[in-house]
């Protein structure tokens, strides 16, 4: 199986040299194979997000190198590095223009990576290919094509989110807790959308949660971070035996501290 | 009770058509303005500058011969060239978006002091087939009518060109910069360079609008852009609250929008024109115009704050 990205000990530090100094990333090392979905748990402050936003690409790292299906992403800015990655975001305010119309945006997010002249942002042809995809949503949303997103829910726009990002197939998915901001039961659906996005379209993954019930549940691997480095990598056979408790203990052993975040525990 | 005597209802008549003139003139700048502060949400003081860059350089060309219609077009390019250095103040070398403005509209009062080589330069439509001019208004209703197809013609036109451009990719690209930049970088567009570009296509704008404005009134002058980005603010925002309603969830939305920032600076001109005739101090029409500005600009926010208190009671 091909080796679709690479994390090779990257570092980053936010605000060197000051009080708010931060060591955010300490040499983090990580390889997903092809079809690999991978879900990232940690304790806040871990470095799980900013593994992600060093991937995507949102600030320079201090040093390591990242590759995308063998291409050396780590000095492409953000928008460039866009033609790998489809991202969904915590916030589902971030991942639309909530000013233009659900169908603008996924016009937009199917011009990822290509050069925008002056024809058409949408074509006609498109527009029944949209309606197509939000209909598998089951949202009820391919009958409001020109509604604009600002009038969406949460539930709503990360599902739409989820299509823009798999709409041009990227290399790689990255979620990051996306259904944190959700309610339980939007939160349920918009993971069974993840998941059959992801199948449909044998997506590479990623995909950040503090829920461990959903780590577990979700792909094919779990890795567990703390203080910016990978302390755990279970995958297979190993990863399906695998219960909230065995990852509580884990933690406590590999870092010497108790895990804590209520929000794990309680979920 | 005197002083209403002594209006003429005529005198205000009379008016009324340069006034209308004038707003068809200044909604252009006014669209230049709706690009920059709604579309990209970026309020740019550029404008004040470019639009007077855009009446010296028409002006000046005009008077070493070249065609009013030719002049127009390099007007625009002085604007897009300071909406350029706009951009790359913001985006290449980091400075705040209405800093960046500020200095670039300062550093054209040098520049169009230079283009005209001191503060004001006429362009008499005796000499000169100007494009418009306040002149054909007073002369016969033919002239008159001339003016109004003429600057119509530049409203419909810009405005077809813009509701075009705006449906385009890269149109679409701006307004996704403008809406949401995370989301924007997410999904491949440089915002930086739609930044710069909306930038540009804006102030070229301003700067036909100057270009034009200075054909109109006869003269170019350093000052004449002072204020131009209050009364851009006003037209949008008038066009809203007055058309706002009439412009949402239609075909064509975007068109009605643009056209009713056009009326905007049409009503506006002629509060304006009515303000004079009521024979209020004209040292005060700005201090009016800012006010009307700033109390339809706080009304959004304080509607929405109002609203959030209630929630928060109920």
């Amino acid at each position: 199986m091909a080796e679709m990205l690479k994390i090779d000990n990257i570092h980053k530090t936010f605000h060197p040299g000051t009080i708010n100094e931060k060591h955010a990333l300490n040499g983090v090392c990580l390889s997903l194979d092809e079809g690999d979905f991978v879900t990232v748990i940690g304790g806040n402050g871990a470095g799980k997000s900013t593994t992600l936003n060093a991937v995507a690409g949102l600030w320079p790292i201090d040093s390591g190198k990242i590759f995308i299906g063998g291409d050396d992403v780590t000095r492409l800015s953000e928008h460039k590095r866009a033609r790998y990655l489809g991202r969904v975001f915590q916030d589902p305010m971030t991942g639309t223009a909530t000013t233009m119309s659900i169908e603008e945006n996924m016009a937009i997010a199917a011009r990822r990576g290509e050069s925008r002249g002056l024809s058409w942002g949408i074509t006609k042809k498109e527009r029944g290919e949209y309606r197509r995809m939000l209909a598998t949503l089951d949202l009820g949303l391919e009958d409001r094509l020109a509604s604009k997103v600002g009038l969406l829910s949460g539930g709503q726009r990360q599902a739409i989110t989820l299509l823009m990002a798999a709409i041009k197939k990227p290399r790689l998915l990255l979620l990051d807790e996306h259904t944190a901001a959700l309610d339980p039961k939007t939160a349920a659906k918009v993971l069974e959308i993840s998941d059959r996005i992801i199948a449909e379209n044998h997506l590479t993954a990623m995909m950040v949660t503090h829920n461990m019930k959903d780590a577990i549940a979700h792909g094919n691997r779990l890795i567990m971070m703390h203080e910016g480095k990978v302390i755990l990598d279970i995958r297979g056979e190993e990863k399906k035996k695998l219960t909230v408790e065995d990852l509580l203990h884990q933690f406590e052993k590999v870092s010497g501290e108790e895990f804590a975040n209520d929000k794990a525990l309680l979920s | 009770m005197a002083i209403l005597m002594s209006l003429d209802p005529m005198a205000l008549l009379r008016s009324m058509p340069g006034a209308f003139a004038q707003g068809l003139v200044w909604g252009l700048m006014a669209l230049g303005v709706y690009i920059t502060f709604r579309l990209l949400d970026f309020a740019d003081l550029t404008v004040d500058g470019s639009l007077a860059t855009g009446g010296a350089v028409a002006v000046m060309l005009i008077r070493g011969g070249m065609n009013p219609w030719s002049a127009l077009i390099f007007a625009f390019i002085a604007g897009m060239a300071a909406g350029f250095v706009t951009g790359m103040l913001h985006t290449a070398l980091g400075i705040p978006g209405i800093l960046a403005g500020i200095l670039t509209q300062i550093s054209l009062y040098s520049v169009n002091l230079n283009i005209m080589g001191r503060s004001n330069q006429a362009v008499s439509v005796d000499k000169y087939p100007l494009v418009i001019s306040l002149r054909y208004i007073s002369d016969s209703t033919g002239t008159r009518i001339q003016v109004f197809t003429t600057s119509i013609l530049f409203c419909v036109v810009t405005v077809a060109i813009l509701y075009w451009y705006f449906g385009t990719e890269q149109g679409h690209a701006i307004r996704a910069t403008g809406c949401n930049q995370q989301m924007a970088r997410a999904q491949g567009i440089s915002t930086n360079f739609h930044t710069v570009l909306a930038l540009m296509l804006s102030n070229g704008l301003v700067g036909l609008s100057g270009g034009l404005y200075a054909q109109f009134q006869g003269a170019a002058d350093v000052n004449m852009g002072r204020g131009a980005i209050v009364i851009g603010l006003a037209a949008v925002i008038i066009g809203e609250v007055v058309f706002g309603k009439l412009c949402a969830g239609k075909h064509f939305a975007f068109a009605y929008t643009l056209l009713s920032v056009i009326a905007g600076a049409i009503i506006y001109y002629i509060v304006m024109n009515i303000v004079l005739w009521l024979k209020l101090p004209s040292d005060d029409l700005k201090l009016f115009s800012a006010i009307i500005v700033a109390v339809f600009l706080a009304i959004p926010y304080l509607k929405t704050r109002y609203k959030g208190k209630e929630r928060a009671h109920g």
